[in-house]
């Protein structure tokens, strides 16, 4: 299927003016992976980069993960409820981890988060994590950056834990990390520094009661003894009568109050040019650019408000090899 | 002893329970459906609720749309029970109802309507299903999460022990997991496992010295499929496992408490929609299969219509299967003998085994942390096996006549009448029933109600105290079914089942291959994988079928997004548009597909998503289909559409097509 080339245009159009319902258009369009829908993206993220618009997006990037089972979903649900209560329209990027084997995948996150079908400042979109080992489908960042423009909050939300938040970090404004009480292992990945430091950590099934205390006090020694003492600890429960779900929406907002966006953003484009530049062209990519490190300073000393794929495209010119974000 | 036992018994024994799943539209009409079946020599009343009345809702309720008096009769609140009980001397009757979410809600408005008619609660005789883990597993009319339905249902045993004396409060149910899929092993293992869970639960609720009591109340709904011996085997090896699980677990001392009692509907599972007639012959023997041997004989027996597959049976149908009962208690010598396998070395081993594989499976549900937290790990068992099952039908490994073997056939004269045999509830009893709730609201007592209503409240959210008697209170106040649910909803939150089709095993890689080639080469054309929506409208819950379609397409390759049961047209379409799916499929068992196929269309142009190809399963006459394809669904299939690749293949056809892609022709 080939694209107008004034779709591109369009959509990009009406996300500006904040036409939330050019969403599902937009993620039909970038997780296409032919040649003239990936020149289709490229364009609607050059005309959606704070280069083109003079801004970063307005939009709360959260990301949300932690190990199956611990109730981010039903954590999600009430979330979700708590930003429409403050009138802010959401976008959930929801990534299986639904494995591959046969190609194909069971996506059945949206089911358990609960929203109000009618609500058309909700959208939820879930997507198979793909080929790449716990991490970001393709599309999900570029859908994330799009969409950013027009939705109030933006929701990235994976599974697993020690690997799969590094990745959301890098997209993510503010990272959630969920867990429930008794996850001793949370506590090891910390203290191990296999996992990073989220933003903020939210313990799960507060109606448990003293465990849930008793986890979060872990988790606030723990965190201090790494001196991440910058680090919200909320308790939440989900089930009736829901608790922390204010707090938390608070925790996040003040994260991101504090947050110099501009940079942390343009450093999060700048590291997914390189790496979608590295996974073109491998080491011998890396190596005709001087390598990684002389790569990233190179990076830096470009526009911070070019999108990824024109970062991309500068890359290539750099090296001097033609490429695959050029227009075709 | 060296004298071998009399050939004959004394006596003939008592024949079972004669029972026809009933019941339909309003009160009204069941209860002159009742009123003929007992003069036609039933012997005891089996009610079928309808979908809005099974989960909760009221008829004016919009997940009720379409449902009204569908599956069985709408009950909303005290009238319609006491109309559907008119003229039937409830002291004397015994009346089992399928009723489980909402069990103490009915049983409420049974004991009231009995009151009415002069007849105290300690007369009563019947049962109420209320098995909550086999609705998470199978059937799907659940309505609270696990905790407080494990709460209601010690309730309702705690009650009935102390002031129902003779009902059964629990009918533990194995008959849904073998609809399920579920082999022998897991059948007596899951059913076994539940029931530990609920004596648990009861043990907090009851004076130690009722424990006998409540021991012997607790009976069991089995099924019975085909393979008639070993399904008799499974009979006795429940037998041993139900009264050693009293002896050693519960220390039931009376022999008589640790009896395994149960009732029977045999398999509907394996009827066909090809060649519908045969199905009589697997009914009667799998009738034999419950009453063969004296020593596991059913107390209760219902037999499922010939033309099951085909859509509700009409009252000739149900009475065709009663007289098949009938003939086997009164013409045949079936009750002059005593046991007739005591000695029998092939059963004896049989059983044996059985007991074996069930101590095992059983062992692994109780490690697991108890039937409770092993929901998901029983779902997904049996999703396993029933996409085992079907793996064997489709390479023709196991015989199903006249469905995959000996396919030739003659006209059938038994579908050719006009209305292709079978019931066919009038639309207009929904708009009926709306309007006889709004009535009986506005004609009672609001204050009484609304008092009843925050009492129950207060009790639910108070663990110690027994949901009956507020529950009582409110059925005598005049709320309505919906009412009570939603004073609980309120407390205990709605809840969502797992849907067991993440963990399913994916099929050998060869019986697919030709499909996820196709599916790689459109997938490829498109640009993006196909993406494939399988959605499950209305109130009905019987998700097997969706399930395995699921599973099938995510193992030809595609992306599946499936969302469980009890979706509103509303929320299939906003799934829809916002997943961007490329084909949609609907399954529909409880017959509201005239009103919900077209209202998942309108909401589907409404959400943008109007030209996605909408395919639809479920029990639909052909009549239907052909005005179904009228309204723009793309394909329609039913129970003789049992090839699920080549469903799938007409599926990633059909996407092919629609995006102008190439596509293999279908075989």
């Amino acid at each position: 299927m080939s694209q107008p080339p004034a779709e591109s245009r369009e959509l990009a159009r009406r996300l500006r003016e904040g036409d939330l319902s050019a969403a599902p258009a937009v993620l039909n369009l970038v997780e296409t992976r032919t040649d003239a829908a990936r020149a289709q993206t490229a364009a609607l993220l050059g005309e959606l980069a704070p280069a083109a618009t003079g801004g970063e997006a307005p939009a709360h990037l959260v990301g949300v993960t932690g190990p199956p089972g611990v109730g981010k979903s039903s954590l999600l649900s009430r979330l979700v409820a708590q930003w429409r209560e403050r009138e802010r329209s959401v976008a959930v990027l929801a990534v299986d981890p639904t494995s591959r084997r046969s190609g194909g995948s069971l996506l059945g996150d949206r089911a358990r988060i609960e929203v109000d079908p009618g609500d058309r400042s909700v959208f939820i979109r879930s997507t198979a994590a793909g080929d790449r080992l716990g991490g970001l489908a393709p599309a999900t960042r570029a859908a994330a950056s799009a969409l950013a423009v027009a939705f109030d909050v933006v929701v990235i939300e994976t599974v697993g834990v020690g690997q799969s938040e590094t990745e959301v970090a890098d997209v993510a404004d503010t990272t959630v990390v969920v867990v429930q009480p008794g996850s001793g292992d949370v506590l090891q990945f910390l203290k191990a520094g296999i996992m990073e430091v989220p933003d903020v950590l939210v313990v799960t099934k507060s109606d448990l009661g003293r465990v849930a205390m008793r986890a979060q006090a872990d988790l606030r020694a723990a965190l201090r003894s790494l001196g991440g003492t910058q680090t919200a600890v909320v308790s939440v429960s989900s089930v009736p009568p829901p608790s922390g779900i204010g707090e938390l929406a608070d925790a996040l907002d003040a994260h991101r109050s504090e947050l110099d966006l501009a940079p942390r953003r343009a450093r999060s484009r700048r590291m997914h040019a390189l790496a979608d530049f590295s996974a073109e062209y491998g080491d011998r990519g890396l190596r005709s650019v001087g390598g990684r490190r002389e790569a990233e300073r190179w990076l830096a000393e470009q526009d911070p408000g070019l999108d990824v794929p024109a970062l991309g495209r500068a890359l290539e010119q750099h090296a001097g090899m033609s490429g695959q974000w050029s227009p075709t | 002893m060296s004298q071998s036992p009399p050939p004959r018994l004394g006596e003939p024994d008592r024949p079972w329970m004669m029972r026809t799943y009933a019941g339909h539209s309003d009160a009204k009409r069941s209860n002159e459906l009742y009123r003929k079946n007992l003069e036609k020599g039933q012997t005891g009343l089996s009610v079928a609720f309808d979908l809005p009345t099974q989960t909760g809702y009221d008829p004016d309720h919009e997940l009720a749309r379409g449902e009204v008096g569908k599956v069985g009769v709408s009950i909303a609140h005290l009238g319609d029970m006491r109309t559907l009980m008119d003229g039937i001397p409830l002291g004397e009757m015994n009346t089992s109802m399928t009723i489980n979410a909402t069990a103490a809600w009915l049983l409420a408005l049974y004991i009231v309507a009995a009151e009415e008619q002069g007849v105290s609660e300690d007369q009563l005789q019947g049962t109420t299903q209320n098995d909550i883990l086999k609705e998470y597993l199978s059937r799907g009319t659940y309505a609270f999460p696990p905790g407080p339905s494990m709460r209601l249902i010690a309730d309702t045993i705690a009650y009935t022990v102390q002031h129902v004396p003779k009902w059964n409060p629990i009918n533990i149910c194995s008959y849904h997991l073998q609809e399920a899929g579920a082999t022998p092993i897991q059948e007596i293992a899951y059913a076994m496992g539940n029931a530990i869970a609920v004596l648990d639960a009861v043990r907090d609720r009851v004076p130690q010295e009722l424990m006998g009591n409540v021991f012997g109340r607790i009976s069991f709904f089995v099924n019975a499929g085909v393979r008639f011996i070993e399904e008799h085997a499974k009979l006795r090896a429940m037998s041993q496992l139900w009264e050693e699980l009293g002896r050693e677990r519960y220390d039931v001392q009376d022999d008589k408490h640790r009896r395994f009692r149960y009732g029977v509907q045999v398999n509907s599972l394996g009827l066909t929609e090809a060649q519908p007639e045969n199905n009589v012959y697997r009914i009667a023997l799998e009738a034999l299969a419950v009453t063969l041997g004296r020593g596991a004989r059913a107390r209760a027996i219902q037999l499922p219509a010939w033309n099951e597959a085909l859509g509700l049976p009409r009252p000739w149908d149900q009475q065709w299967s009663l007289r098949l009962q009938q003939i086997l208690a009164y013409e045949t010598d079936l009750l002059e003998y005593p046991d007739i396998f005591e000695g029998s070395v092939v059963m004896e081993s049989l059983v044996a085994d059985l007991v074996d594989g069930a101590r095992e499976e059983i062992q692994r549900v109780s490690e697991l942390g108890g039937a409770v937290e092993a929901v998901d790990y029983m779902k997904s068992a049996l999703v396993d096996s029933h996409r085992e099952r079907w793996r064997r039908i489709e390479s023709g490994d196991l015989t199903v006549v006249g469905m995959n073997r000996f396919t030739s056939t003659e006209p059938s004269p038994l579908t050719a009448d006009a209305d292709g045999g079978i019931l066919v509830v009038d639309p207009a009893v929904e708009a009926q029933q709306q309007d006889a709730v709004r009535h009986w609201r506005a004609e009672r007592d609001q204050t009484a109600v609304d008092a009843a209503l925050a009492e129950l409240e207060r009790v639910a959210r108070n663990d110690a105290e027994n949901i009956m008697p507020a529950t009582i209170a409110a059925a005598r106040a005049g709320a309505t079914t919906g009412e009570w649910a939603q004073a609980l909803r309120n407390v205990f939150g709605e809840y969502r089942a797992p849907t067991g089709v993440g963990e399913a095993a994916a099929v050998s890689s060869e019986d697919v291959a030709e499909l996820r080639e196709e599916v790689e080469r459109v997938s490829d054309a498109l640009g993006r994988r196909i993406k494939f929506l399988v959605g499950k409208p209305g109130l009905d819950g019987h998700s097997n079928g969706a399930e395995q379609i699921a599973v099938r397409a995510r193992d030809a390759g595609m992306d599946v997004v499936y969302e469980g049961i009890r979706l509103t047209p509303s929320q299939i379409a906003n799934s829809a548009a916002q997943e961007g799916v490329h084909v949609i499929g609907l399954s529909i068992l409880s017959g509201s597909h005239r009103q919900l196929i077209p209202s998942v269309l309108e909401a589907l142009r409404e959400a943008g998503a109007g030209d996605v190809p909408v395919v639809v399963g479920g029990i639909i006459p052909e009549a239907d289909a052909a005005w179904m394809r009228e309204i723009g669904v793309a394909a329609v299939y039913t129970p003789k559409d049992w090839n699920l690749n080549q469903m799938m293949r007409d599926i990633i056809s059909l996407v092919g097509v629609g995006h102008g892609v190439d596509t293999a022709a279908p075989a």
